[in-house]
C-alpha cells in the first residue's frame, strides 16, 4: 500500500495508475458491447443475458452481489480515473503559466488533443447512461425488469439516439489515443511495435463504436422493435 | 531579404511581457537564424536601444544554449536542428516571423528570450550519473558491451539539454530530458547498480521542479533538435514500475 | 619573476610516479579545511572540480554559460587519444610522447608530454566506467580510427560527438558532487578579476550575469581552466563566449603568459559566406580520409566544378606531398590552402576556398558508404551552405581553432603566480607549437582528472595560508576597480557597436598574426592596435545598465580584453623569428615552402610577465632540454 501510495505520488505513477484504470475500464466496454450485441437476438436471449449478470457466480454468491462487486470494481476504477486526470491537468496547467502568442502543436492528432473535454463528456454520459437505463430515472417510460423494451422505447427519440451515438464517436477517439497511450505509459511499446499498435488501437476504436452505435440505429430504423 | 519579427520582450522575471514589432533589413538567405538577430541588435545599439537578449553559445548545434520558439515551432519550422543551425532560405521575403522564449514554470524568463533551465541541471543531480570515484575504474576492455546497447545508449546520450522538449509538449514536461538520461545509462552495464534508485530520484525532482506529466502526444521528439525517440519515455516508464514493484 | 618547470629528476618514465610519492598529501580529515575555486566547466574544469569534491576539499566552480554542461569542449568532434594499444598495431606509451612532441614541432616540456601519454589509458577506463558511450564493434570491445595522421589506430570515439559525451560524462561527476554538497556551482557567472593576498592567488571577482551584481569569492587555491582565445580573431571555430579575460587578468596580476603566438588554424572548415558570419563550423578532419583537395590551375577560373575536367584541377596536396597527401597535418594543409587563395585560385562565389571533392570517393565505395562514414556531416554542411556535398564538391577554408598558449605552468600545472593553477586549453602546457587531432579532450581530462588533483594538495599541505575572507582589503579593492571598469565601458556612449570593433581587430590579427606572419606586418598591427584600442575606449557603445543581464556589457568587457592581448601575441609572434609548427614566419622556409625551425636559438617557452598595458612585456625564457628524443625536421614528403 504504500508503494502504491509513493507511486501514486508521482507523475509518472499516477499516469501509470490511469493507464491501468483506462485499459481496465476498456475491458468492461468490450464486455458491454458484446452484451448489447444480445439485443439482436431478440427480447428472451437478452433478458436471459440480463439475468445472467444478477445470477452469475451463484450459488457462491447470492443474486446481484457478483454484480455490485463489479460496480463497485468499476467505480473504483472510474474515480482512480478522473481523479488522476484531474489531478495531472491541473499540474499542466501549472506548469506552464503564460501561454504561447502562437500556439505550438506538433504531432498532436484530434484523439490526443481532446482527451480532456473526451473524458468530460464521457463522464458526463455515464452518468447520464445508468440513470437512462439503469435506473430509469431520466426514461421516458422504464419498465424494471424489460431490457429489451426499456431499450426499444429508449431510442425511440431522436435526439437520445443521435447523442448516444455522437458520444460513441466520443468514444472511440479517446480509446484510439488512449489503448496506444497506456500502453506507452506502462512501457509496453517499442519503436518495432509503435506502428502495429496504432494501428490495431484505430481499428478497435472503430470496431467498438460501430458495435456500440448498431443498437440505436437499427432501433432508429425499424429493425429492432 | 526585409522581415517583420514580432519578438518576446520582458525586463526581467517579475516584468510583464509583450511582443514588439521590428523590422529586419538586408538580410541574406545564407545568414543563420541568429546572425539575423545579429543585424536586427547592431541596429537596436546604434538607436540607442536594448537588444534582443537571447542565449547562444556554440552555434553548430551542441552546446544547447540558444532555443527560442519560432511561429510556432521550438527550434523553427525545420526538424532535427536547433534554433542556430536555421538560415534565413527557409523564410521567404517580407514573412512575418513571431519569437518567443520557451514558457514554463519551470524556466522562468531571465530576460527576453532567455529562460533558467537549472532545473535540468538539478534533475541530473538527483540521479543522472554513474558513481565512480576517478581512479577507481577498471580497464576500459574489461566489460563488453553488446554493440546494440552502446548505441542504443548513444541514441539516449545525444540530448543537448537545450529544453525544447518542454517547451513544445502541451503540458510542459520533461520527461523526454529525463527518460533520454534514464535510457543512457539504463542501457550500459555500469548503470545497473543505481538503475531503479536514479529512475525514482530523477522523476521525483522532475516533479518538484513543476514540469508538466506527459501524455504521450510526441510533440517532444518532433521538437527535439537530436531526434531522441520517446520509445526512451516507454523506457523510463518501465524502469519506474519496476523500481516500485521489485525489491531494489 | 623566476621559471622554475620544478620537473622531476630521474629517468623520464620514473618522473610522475617518483613525484606522486615526493610530494606531500593532505591529511583526509584536513581537506574539508580548504576551499579551491575552479573557473571553467569544461572537461578540465568539470573533471577537476568533481575530482577535487570528491577528494574532500571544498569546491566552487563557475561558469558563464546557463549550465556547466554548456561549456566548448562540447564542440570536439573527433575523438581522444590513448595508448591503449587495443588495435595491437604498436602503440605504446612512449610512442604517443614522441607523435605529441614531434608534432608540436619539439617546443614542448617532454616531462609533462610523457605523463600526459602515461595517463591517457585511465582517461578511457575513467570515462567508460562513468557510461561514456564509446564506439564499440560488434564483439562489444571499443573501437579505434586512426586520426590526424597518426600511423597507429589510438583514436576513441563517439561517433562525430566525442567531445560532447566526454563532457557530459564529467558534467555528471561534476554533477553528483554538488549533489553530494562538495561543490557549490556558479552558472552564467563570469569571473572578471583575480584577488592576490601577500603574492598568492586566493579568490576571484565575479559578476552574476542574469542580475549583474559584482561579488568576491575567496579561497585556498584558484584553478583556472577558461579554455583558449581563438575568439581574437572575431571569426573562429569557438563559441562565441570563448574569451581570454581569466588568463588575461590574472596575467596582468603576475602570471607570466606563455607562447601566445602559437594558435592553430584548423583546415576543414566551412569558408566565411558574408560579413554578418558569426562564426566558423568545423567540418571534422576525418573528412580527409576520402576527400580529395583541389583547386582550378587556372587563375580566376569561372566554370562550376563539375565543369573543369581533370587535366585542369589542381590536387595540389596530392601533388606536394606525394606519400601523406590530403592527408598531410593540420598546419601544412592548412597553409597550402590559404596559399591557393591567396593567388586568386580560390572556389566559391567569394573565391575564398579550396573544394574537398568526393566525387572519387562515391564512385569507388558507392553513396552508401559514404553517407555511412560522413553522412551527419554532409547534412550538417547542407545546412549551412544549402549545397549537397554527394552532388558538388565542398567547400571548405582553414579557420581558428585551438590555441596552444596559454598560462605558463609548471610540472605541477601551477603558474607564476602562487596558488594559481591552470588547466586544459588555458595553460600551454602539452601541445608545444602545434596541437595533434584528439589530443586536446586527452590534456583536459588528465590535468582535471589526474594530475591537478594530486599537485593541488602538494601546494596546500605546504603552503602557511592566512585567513582570508570577502572583507579583506584586497576584495574590496579588486571589486571597486571592476566596478570602476563596468562603469567605464557603460559610460563610453559612442557610436560604434562591440561587435564591429571586434570584426576590426579579427580580421586585423587574421591578416597579419594568423596562418603566417611577417615582421613588416607585424610590427605595423603592433602600431595600429593601439589606435584600435583607443577608438574601443572612445567610440563603443554599450545599452542598457550594469546591474542587469546585459549581454553587451558582457561582450565589451572580453573584446576590451583582447584588446589589449593582441599586442602580446603579435610581440611574441615577432620574438619568435623562427617557423615552428603552426607558427609561420614567412622568413623562414625552406625552398620547398616548409616551416624551417631555429633549435639553436628558440628551442624555448617563451614566457612573458606584464609591465602595464602600455609598456612592453618582459620575456623570460624556459629553455627546452630534450633527453628522449632527437630534434627532427619535420617531413611530409
Amino acid at each position: 500500500m504504500k508503494r502504491i501510495l509513493a507511486l501514486y505520488r508521482s507523475s509518472v505513477g499516477k499516469k501509470a495508475l490511469m493507464a491501468a484504470t483506462g485499459l481496465l475500464l476498456f475491458g468492461f466496454i468490450v464486455s458491454h458491447m458484446l452484451g448489447n450485441l444480445k439485443v439482436f437476438q431478440g427480447p428472451e436471449k437478452f433478458s436471459a443475458y440480463a439475468e445472467f449478470l444478477r445470477t452469475v457466480g451463484y450459488p457462491l454468491f447470492a443474486r446481484g452481489q457478483l454484480l455490485w462487486l463489479a460496480r463497485i470494481g468499476l467505480i473504483v476504477a472510474v474515480i482512480v480515473h478522473v481523479v488522476a486526470a484531474v489531478e495531472l491537468t491541473m499540474m499542466a496547467r501549472d506548469a506552464r503559466p503564460t501561454s504561447y502568442g502562437r500556439p505550438v502543436h506538433l504531432e498532436d492528432t484530434y484523439a490526443s488533443r481532446t482527451m480532456r473535454w473526451g473524458g468530460v463528456i464521457l463522464a458526463g454520459f455515464v452518468i447520464y447512461h445508468v440513470l437512462h437505463f439503469t435506473f430509469g430515472t431520466v426514461h421516458p417510460n422504464f419498465e424494471p425488469g424489460d431490457p429489451y423494451g426499456n431499450v426499444i422505447a429508449g431510442f425511440q427519440s431522436v435526439i437520445v439516439a443521435i447523442s448516444y451515438i455522437v458520444v460513441m464517436g466520443v468514444l472511440g477517439l479517446h480509446l484510439y489515443h488512449g489503448i496506444w497511450s497506456a500502453l506507452q505509459t506502462l512501457g509496453i511499446t517499442s519503436s518495432e511495435l509503435d506502428r502495429p499498435i496504432r494501428t490495431a488501437a484505430g481499428t478497435i476504436a472503430v470496431v467498438i463504436f460501430l458495435g456500440f452505435i448498431a443498437v440505436p440505429v437499427a432501433v432508429w430504423s425499424g429493425v429492432l422493435r | 531579404m526585409k522581415l517583420t519579427l514580432h519578438v518576446w520582450r520582458q525586463q526581467n522575471a517579475g516584468a510583464k511581457g509583450g511582443f514588439e514589432t521590428y523590422e529586419a533589413r538586408d538580410i541574406g538567405p545564407d545568414m543563420s537564424f541568429l546572425e539575423m538577430l545579429d543585424v536586427v541588435n547592431e541596429g537596436l545599439i546604434k538607436e540607442g536601444k536594448e537588444p534582443i537578449a537571447f542565449e547562444h553559445d556554440c552555434r553548430e548545434g551542441i552546446c544547447g544554449s540558444c532555443g527560442m520558439v519560432i511561429n510556432g515551432n521550438p527550434h523553427g519550422p525545420k526538424k532535427a536542428i536547433s534554433s542556430c543551425q536555421l538560415h534565413m532560405r527557409t523564410f521567404a521575403d517580407g514573412d512575418k516571423i513571431w519569437i518567443e522564449p520557451w514558457r514554463a514554470k519551470a524556466f522562468p524568463v531571465r530576460k527576453d528570450l532567455v529562460v533558467d533551465r537549472s532545473a535540468l541541471d538539478r534533475i541530473i543531480q538527483a540521479g543522472g550519473f554513474i558513481s565512480v570515484r576517478t581512479g577507481s575504474a577498471p580497464d576500459a576492455n574489461a566489460i563488453p558491451i553488446p554493440k546494440e546497447n552502446a548505441d542504443s545508449a548513444f541514441d539516449a546520450a545525444t540530448c543537448i539539454g537545450c529544453g525544447a522538449c518542454v517547451a513544445a509538449c502541451p503540458n510542459a514536461s520533461a520527461m523526454l530530458f529525463t527518460a533520454a538520461k534514464v535510457a543512457h545509462l539504463g542501457a550500459l552495464p555500469q548503470g545497473q547498480p543505481e538503475r531503479y534508485e536514479r529512475v525514482r530520484n530523477m522523476v521525483a525532482q522532475m516533479d518538484a521542479e513543476g514540469f508538466g506529466y506527459c501524455t504521450n502526444h510526441g510533440a517532444c521528439q518532433t521538437a527535439c533538435p537530436k531526434e531522441i525517440s520517446i520509445d526512451f519515455i516507454a523506457q523510463l516508464n518501465r524502469d519506474m514500475m519496476r523500481a516500485f514493484f521489485t525489491s531494489r | 619573476m623566476q621559471l622554475n618547470a620544478r620537473v622531476p629528476s630521474g629517468p623520464l618514465e620514473k618522473k610522475w610516479d617518483k613525484h606522486r610519492f615526493e610530494m606531500k598529501l593532505v591529511n583526509p580529515a584536513n581537506k574539508r579545511k580548504f576551499d579551491i575555486i575552479v573557473v571553467g566547466s569544461g572537461l578540465a574544469g568539470a573533471s577537476a572540480s568533481a575530482t577535487l569534491g570528491e577528494l574532500g576539499y571544498n569546491v566552487e566552480c563557475f561558469c558563464f554559460q546557463d549550465s556547466a554542461r554548456r561549456a566548448h569542449s562540447i564542440a570536439a568532434q573527433g575523438g581522444i587519444n590513448a595508448s591503449k594499444n587495443y588495435q595491437n598495431d604498436g602503440d605504446s606509451t612512449f610512442r604517443l610522447f614522441y607523435d605529441t612532441i614531434k608534432g608540436g614541432d619539439f617546443r614542448s616540456r617532454e616531462a609533462n608530454v610523457y605523463r600526459l601519454a602515461e595517463i591517457s589509458s585511465n582517461i578511457i577506463d575513467q570515462c567508460v566506467a562513468q557510461g561514456v558511450p564509446f564506439a564499440r564493434e560488434y564483439g562489444g570491445l571499443l573501437a579505434n580510427r586512426s586520426f590526424g595522421g597518426a600511423q597507429v589506430s589510438r583514436t576513441f570515439y563517439a561517433r562525430g560527438q566525442t567531445g560532447q559525451q566526454l563532457l557530459l560524462g564529467a558534467y555528471q561527476a561534476l554533477q553528483r558532487q554538488i549533489a553530494a554538497g562538495k561543490v557549490a556551482m556558479y552558472p552564467f557567472t563570469e569571473m572578471l578579476d583575480m584577488i592576490v593576498v601577500d603574492g598568492r592567488a586566493r579568490g576571484i571577482v565575479v559578476r552574476n550575469l542574469a542580475t549583474g551584481e559584482l561579488r568576491s569569492h575567496v579561497g585556498d587555491a584558484v584553478v583556472l581552466a577558461t579554455g583558449g582565445y581563438s575568439n581574437i580573431f572575431y571569426l573562429s571555430t569557438n563559441a562565441k563566449g570563448c574569451n581570454v579575460t581569466a588568463t588575461w587578468r590574472a596575467h596582468k596580476r603576475g602570471a607570466a603568459f606563455a607562447n601566445p603566438c602559437f594558435t592553430q588554424i584548423h583546415p576543414t572548415c566551412i569558408p566565411q559566406s558574408g560579413e554578418y558570419q558569426s562564426k566558423l563550423t568545423l567540418m571534422s578532419e576525418s573528412l580527409r580520409n576520402d576527400g580529395r583537395i583541389w583547386v582550378p590551375k587556372q587563375v580566376g577560373d569561372p566554370r562550376k566544378a563539375r565543369d573543369i575536367p581533370e587535366a585542369e584541377r589542381d590536387y595540389y596536396l596530392e601533388r606536394l606531398y606525394p606519400s601523406f597527401g590530403n592527408l598531410t597535418p593540420r598546419d601544412v594543409a592548412s597553409r597550402r590552402a590559404k596559399e591557393a587563395v591567396d593567388e586568386g585560385r580560390g572556389v566559391g562565389e567569394a573565391e575564398n576556398g579550396v573544394f574537398l571533392d568526393f566525387r572519387d570517393a562515391v564512385t569507388r565505395l558507392g553513396r552508401e558508404v559514404v553517407a555511412e562514414r560522413y553522412g551527419n556531416l554532409f547534412d550538417m554542411y547542407r545546412q549551412i551552405t544549402g549545397e549537397s556535398p554527394y552532388e558538388v564538391p565542398m567547400r571548405i577554408y582553414p579557420a581558428p581553432h585551438y590555441t596552444m598558449g596559454g598560462l605558463w605552468v609548471d610540472y605541477n600545472l601551477m603558474s607564476t603566480l602562487p596558488g594559481l593553477f591552470v588547466v586544459g586549453e588555458a595553460n600551454f602546457s602539452d601541445h608545444g607549437a602545434n596541437r595533434l587531432g584528439a589530443s586536446a579532450l586527452m590534456q583536459g581530462l588528465a590535468d582535471g582528472y589526474f594530475v591537478l588533483p594530486y599537485t593541488i594538495g602538494d601546494y596546500l599541505a605546504g603552503a602557511d595560508l592566512s585567513a582570508v575572507d570577502v572583507s579583506h582589503a584586497e576584495c574590496r579593492k579588486v571589486e571597486e576597480e571592476s566596478e570602476q571598469r563596468l562603469k567605464r565601458l557603460l559610460g563610453v556612449n559612442g557610436s560604434r557597436t562591440v561587435d564591429s570593433l571586434h570584426r576590426e581587430l579579427g580580421s586585423m590579427m587574421w591578416d597579419n598574426c594568423g596562418m603566417s606572419r611577417n615582421e613588416t606586418s607585424l610590427r605595423e598591427t603592433l602600431s595600429r592596435i593601439p589606435e584600435l584600442r583607443d577608438e574601443f575606449w572612445k567610440d563603443m557603445r554599450v545599452t542598457g545598465r550594469g546591474r542587469d543581464l546585459n549581454q553587451t556589457l558582457e561582450k565589451a568587457g572580453r573584446v576590451a580584453d583582447f584588446l589589449e592581448f593582441a599586442e602580446l601575441m603579435c610581440i611574441d609572434a615577432l620574438q619568435r623569428d623562427e617557423s615552428c609548427g603552426a607558427h609561420f614566419r614567412e622568413e623562414h622556409q625552406t625552398d620547398e615552402g616548409e616551416a624551417r625551425r631555429n633549435d639553436e636559438q628558440y628551442a624555448y617557452v617563451a614566457a612573458w610577465e606584464f609591465t602595464g598595458v602600455w609598456s612592453e612585456p618582459k620575456l623570460h625564457k624556459e629553455n627546452l632540454v630534450f633527453e628522449n628524443v632527437e630534434l627532427a625536421q619535420r617531413s611530409y614528403k
